[in-house]
């Protein structure tokens, strides 16, 4: 019986293919901006989620300033007390619980290759950092203590700064210039993302000196599981209170700080999905519209299968199924073209359908379909057969 | 002595237009024996139409008693009507009401899909009726590609397919050429030999001569 309905319903579709076309367009619309940004939304979280995978869960960040991503950044910027002292202090806790401490300088500058010119991002570090970070060189050696204590003008760049400044030339021995100082290359890292790779890494000595700058942008604890973040969090904060007050620093968790983002892009994608949602809720209006100028065109029609023997109810079902007919297969075009957008958007972000999508988008052009399909559905039930065959 | 099929028992069937009553149909009583053709008659405005729609259970009376089959059928609601109709009454309109853009046959079968009869034999019976019809060779014709004659012989196929007690005709002729109507007249007539109870409503005296019995109404009443 109800195939026999769906029958029908598809067609009185058929029977006019291109208003059947515009009125499904609203839901194609509607599924499809939903469907896309979600899986964008996803694919952004996704492409996150690797970048914090690259340098793993057990880090510990220290960070000066009250930085728990709801208080005024620039306090961040002028009560950076963080030094050398602190990293002293860490390292005195012995803490068997901690593999490695490094500082961490993060600024911006132009590398310059004799002509060639690229703006990197300058990472000073201690002689432990690549261990902490999970770096592995390609090319080259790490910088030693000894140089990291002399402030030694030497660097490690990443894949992307050799590229564009070497080609394929071997870029080990070669001079570079930071700043106003010139650097020796010693050392090429693996890929490891594209937030990674345009780093040039030196000694948070050195770079103390060539960029004038006093205090640490972070300190950085890597523990020996991501099991003891939480107590060595709670170790390193004890022992620094001894000497900086408690809104002068903060200690965060690449966890928590992966937490922080998710949650807001997860929010950003839900407000989005729901500003799509609102182009479904037009197409539903759209589909409304058509089916209850359908109902008074084919009145004739609905008095005579009531006089036939249609009772109101076979006649509401049949409107209501081409309603959802409507919306289902404009739901339907509106996946798959979503589907497409992310297979064609792969190569920049790892868009993902997830099949609650599937069935949500599904969900929601039956729902639609029914909530706009029971008002023409309902008039058409109520027409009167005598009035409905006499009507010209 | 034969079987009553219907029985009508003093129907009044009042409209209300402003603050004014009118008595479309004011007391009318019949009776239709199984097998017989009738023709009701009366000019535009005569409660003919109104009648109809009472005997063909599409409205019901204001007051007074149809017995379809021995069955009361005055005041059932319109779900059990509709129900009744498309087991027992075979409408032919004066516009055809075919389904369009769809096939003779699937026009014919649309009251079966409303019915309680075994899917697996609908087009069976469709068929079959079509062939009564003599349209066997348009069963697949849209009906956008029939002429007027053809389109009313699938609405009486349309009307046969389930069976029913009475086929209740609505001016059967009045958008068909006198040639075609004729044809269709002579359509009616072999059913009617068949056995089929007819009754065919109309304003033109001609068509209401080849009837068995004419029921004249004006103004409400049969005279």
């Amino acid at each position: 019986m109800l195939i026999q309905i769906i029958q029908t319903a598809v067609v009185s579709l058929k029977s006019n293919k291109i208003r059947a076309f515009l009125t499904m367009l609203g839901v194609i619309i509607g599924v499809y901006s939903v469907v896309t940004l979600v899986a964008l939304g996803r694919g952004v979280q996704n492409y996150i989620q690797d970048q914090f995978d690259a340098i793993g869960s057990n880090l510990l960040f220290v960070s000066p300033g009250k930085s728990d991503f709801a208080g005024d950044p620039a306090s961040s910027l002028t009560r950076n007390r963080l030094a050398e002292k602190h990293i002293n202090m860490i390292k005195r806790l012995n803490s068997p619980s901690i593999s490695g401490v490094t500082p961490y300088i993060v600024t911006g500058d132009n590398v310059t290759y004799k002509t060639k010119s690229y703006y990197s991002t300058v990472v000073g570090v201690s002689d432990n950092a690549l261990d902490i970070f999970n770096y592995a060189l390609q090319e080259g050696r790490n910088f030693t203590s000894v140089e990291q204590n002399n402030s030694a003008k030497v660097a490690i760049i990443g894949p992307l700064v050799k590229k564009e400044l070497f080609l394929s030339n071997s870029p080990i021995d070669k001079k570079i210039k930071l700043g106003e100082e010139s650097y020796t290359v010693i050392g090429v890292f693996e890929e490891k993302g594209s937030n990674y790779d345009d780093q040039v890494i030196i000694p948070s000595s050195s770079a103390k000196d060539t960029f004038d700058i006093k205090n640490y942008s972070n300190i950085v604890i890597k523990t020996t599981s991501p099991d003891e973040v939480d107590l060595v969090a709670k170790e390193v904060q004890i022992e620094l209170l001894k000497d900086l007050d408690e809104d002068e620093f903060s200690i965060l968790n690449s966890q928590d700080i992966l937490n922080s983002i998710q949650n807001i892009l997860a929010i950003l994608t839900a407000g989005l999905g729901a500003i799509a949602g609102i182009s479904l809720f037009v197409g539903g209006i759209g589909i409304m519209n058509i089916m209850l100028v359908s109902v008074t065109e084919r009145t004739r029609e609905i008095g005579l299968r009531k006089a036939l023997g249609a009772t109101s109810v076979n006649v509401a079902i049949q409107f209501m199924l081409e309603a959802v007919t409507l919306s289902v297969f404009g739901g339907l075009i509106g996946l798959f073209l979503g589907y497409l957008t992310s297979l064609a958007v792969q190569s920049f972000v790892r868009a993902e359908i997830t099949p609650i999508a599937i069935i949500l988008a599904f969900l929601f052009s039956v729902v639609v379909g029914v909530i706009f399909g029971t008002y023409p559905a309902v008039q058409a039930s109520k027409k009167d057969p005598i009035e409905a065959l006499r009507y010209e | 002595m034969r079987k009553k099929v219907l029985v009508a028992k003093d129907l009044v069937k009042l409209y209300k237009v402003g603050t004014s009553e009118i008595r479309a149909v004011n007391g009318v009583s019949l009776e239709i024996d199984e097998g017989e053709f009738i023709a009701i008659v009366g000019k535009s405005g005569s409660g003919k139409s109104t009648l109809m729609h009472m005997i063909g259970l599409l409205d019901t009376p204001t007051s007074g008693q149809i017995i379809l089959n021995g069955s009361d059928v005055s005041f059932l609601k319109d779900n059990e009507l509709a129900k009744i109709r498309n087991r027992e009454i075979g409408f032919v309109f004066q516009s055809f009401n075919l389904l369009p853009r769809t096939s003779s046959i699937d026009n014919v079968m649309l009251p079966l899909k409303y019915s309680n009869i075994d899917k697996s034999t609908w087009r069976q019976k469709a068929e079959d009726m079509l062939r009564l019809v003599e349209l066997s060779d348009r069963k697949d014709n849209k009906s956008n590609e029939l002429s007027g004659g053809q389109k009313q012989r699938v609405a009486i196929a349309r009307a046969l397919v389930t069976d029913p007690s009475i086929i209740l005709a609505d001016e059967p002729t009045g958008n068909l050429d006198s040639k075609t109507g004729v044809e269709i007249v002579e359509l009616f007539k072999k059913l009617n030999k068949q056995g089929k109870t007819i009754i065919i409503v109309t304003h033109d005296d001609d068509l209401a001569k080849i009837a068995q019995r004419q029921i004249v109404i004006r103004d409400g009443k049969i005279i």
